[in-house]
């Protein structure tokens, strides 16, 4: 039963992370794009150092780091008058009140917290990502419907919002979709981020030594595994052929070459 | 322990030579540079060797993905549809397990009259099982960009050398090869700098690090466990792969130059980076 949960663990990340990580990506677009500089050097900074580390690095990187710091902001917050240093040699010690989460708190928001703690490190990593792809789709915007706008009077700020924010999208949509397919591959990269996913159970359930069967069976981890590699194979089939719709949905009525042929044929 | 005396113990420990214990207590950013780097060996090794054998296997796969026989087309595009569409972590996995299934001992088969036995106990090891999936996953990986590179070789080319009645295997390897290799390269190099991050996978799915004798990755790992502080070993890790991508960088570079070098100035392919992908 839990196995099969996990596969909702999985959905529950996409469905959380790939939202989060195309506002991401919008901030950064529009971070690098801004004329201020400090703004603009830290989008382009944000995107192109996570784009050349492996993303595994980061998966194991900002987990600790993120729970160290906000363990770090409520230790400054909550005991102001603890004097021990937080760094005692190899350990990593805080006041008992700014633990997080409480260690007297139940089972399921340990777990709560590590999955929001994976979805952030996600969120980030996907969003330098779709930084990238959104910045030089805007950047794709054919000039003139932007000098037009102008020319009618809007202001840089209607602009971006009424002309070149609907327009992008189809010029962003390939590498967007791109950016989904690999987003699905990196789930099981979960698992080493210690959440109980479809990977941990497909380990747990078939091993020899599992705990959950009354009964012994013998090594059944390879089947799990064909399974699960069956599952993603569908997934991104799937996600191929919705993709694929979108394009043609998004085209409708845009100053490009698929979007004339469907107005010619229309 | 001076720094000097890290590096002569730790320098090559990734291989099992050196100093049996790793560094416990009192770890200074010296052990840590070292060893990390120690693990690097092991990085470019998967790499090199994936993406050398992976480099033959993509052109067949290319060819046969473009072939008109409807027997030889669909395997490959199975085989490129199985390795793209899947996560290479549970290829890891998949793999694994499969190979600890084989027996212990090797099989024992006859081909023509003759006996062979074929060892198995070295799959489940690291440097050949994981070469192996990182083979197969390169291969698919090329063996696509190289097939886009096929489709778009210049219909002049091809009449060109009819008209020299080049024909079969030496238009292949004269025209049509030279031609979508030049195309294919600034694909190739991201491909190439993918497959040297995937390698940093390989230690955590599956496959055992013996001995301690792991990638870069894995002492990273180890040293941020050791002293709860993430700061230090992930961005010497960081560091070392981005140093590496820029090697990558410049060789596969070099062999662009003298893959367009018949070209004009103007015409000529230059190396967009796009490392807007993982797998």
């Amino acid at each position: 039963m839990m196995f099969y949960a996990s596969f909702g663990t999985v959905l529950l990340l996409l469905a959380v992370t790939a939202p989060m990580a195309l506002l991401f990506g919008f901030g950064g677009a529009v971070a690098s794009r801004s004329s201020f500089l400090p703004l603009m050097l830290f989008g382009k900074l944000y995107t192109s150092i996570v784009r050349g580390v492996p993303d595994i690095v980061f998966f194991l990187f900002f987990v600790i780091a993120l729970d160290q710091g906000i363990e770090w902001l409520r230790h400054q917050a909550l005991c102001p008058d603890w004097t021990a240093p937080i760094r005692q040699g190899s350990d990593f010690l805080v006041c008992p009140a700014a633990k997080m989460p409480q260690s007297n708190s139940p089972q399921f928001w340990h777990e709560a917290y590590n999955f929001a703690l994976a979805v952030v490190t996600f969120s980030i990593v996907f969003g330098a990502f779709a930084s990238n792809v959104l910045y030089g789709a805007m950047r794709a915007v054919p000039k003139a419907q932007l000098e037009t706008a102008h020319a009618y009077g809007l202001s840089d700020r209607q602009t971006f919002w009424r002309i070149l924010v609907p327009q992008m999208w189809v010029y962003a949509l390939p590498g967007l979709g791109n950016l989904w397919m690999i987003l699905i591959k990196a789930t099981p990269l979960l698992f080493l981020l210690g959440i109980e996913d479809i990977v941990y159970w497909a380990r747990e359930l078939g091993g020899s030594k599992t705990t959950i069967y009354a009964y012994p069976h013998p090594d059944w981890r390879i089947y799990y595994f064909l399974f699960l590699l069956v599952f993603y194979l569908c997934f991104t089939r799937v996600s191929e052929i919705v993709l694929e719709r979108m394009t043609r949905r998004l085209s409708r009525g845009q100053a490009t070459m698929a979007g004339e042929e469907q107005r010619r044929a229309a | 322990m001076t720094c000097l005396e890290t590096f002569q113990t730790y320098a090559l420990r990734s291989l099992g030579i050196g100093e049996r214990l790793l560094p416990k207590a009192d770890i200074t950013v010296c052990e840590q540079v070292v060893l990390i780097g120690s693990g690097l060996i092991w990085n470019i090794y998967f790499a090199a060797l994936a993406l050398f054998a992976g480099f033959f296997l993509a052109t067949a796969l290319a060819v046969a993905k473009n072939s008109r026989l409807w027997i030889i087309r669909k395997p490959a595009e199975w085989f490129i549809f199985v390795f793209r569409g899947s996560p290479l972590f549970i290829q890891f996995f998949l793999a694994y397990e499969a190979f600890v299934l084989l027996p212990k001992a090797g099989i024992d088969f006859n081909l023509f009259g003759i006996d062979f036995t074929a060892t198995t106990r070295w799959l489940t090891r690291a440097w050949l099982g994981a070469t192996i999936v990182l083979f197969l996953n390169t291969s698919a990986y090329a063996g696509e960009i190289f097939y886009g590179a096929l489709r778009n070789v210049p219909k002049g080319d091809l009449e060109a050398a009819d008209a020299y009645g080049l024909t079969g295997w030496h238009r292949f390897r004269r025209i049509v090869w030279p031609t979508m290799l030049r195309l294919a390269w600034p694909g190739y190099t991201n491909e190439a700098i993918f497959l040297f991050h995937a390698t940093t996978l390989v230690f955590f799915s599956g496959f055992p690090a013996w001995r301690q004798m792991g990638d870069a990755l894995y002492y990273a790992k180890y040293f941020a466990d050791k002293t709860f502080n993430p700061f230090v070993p992930y961005p010497i890790v960081a560091g070392y792969f981005v140093l590496m991508s820029l090697t990558i960088i410049t060789v596969f570079g070099l062999i662009n130059r003298r893959l367009n070098r018949h070209l004009p100035q103007a015409s000529r392919q230059k190396i967009r980076l796009r490392l807007n992908l993982i797998r």
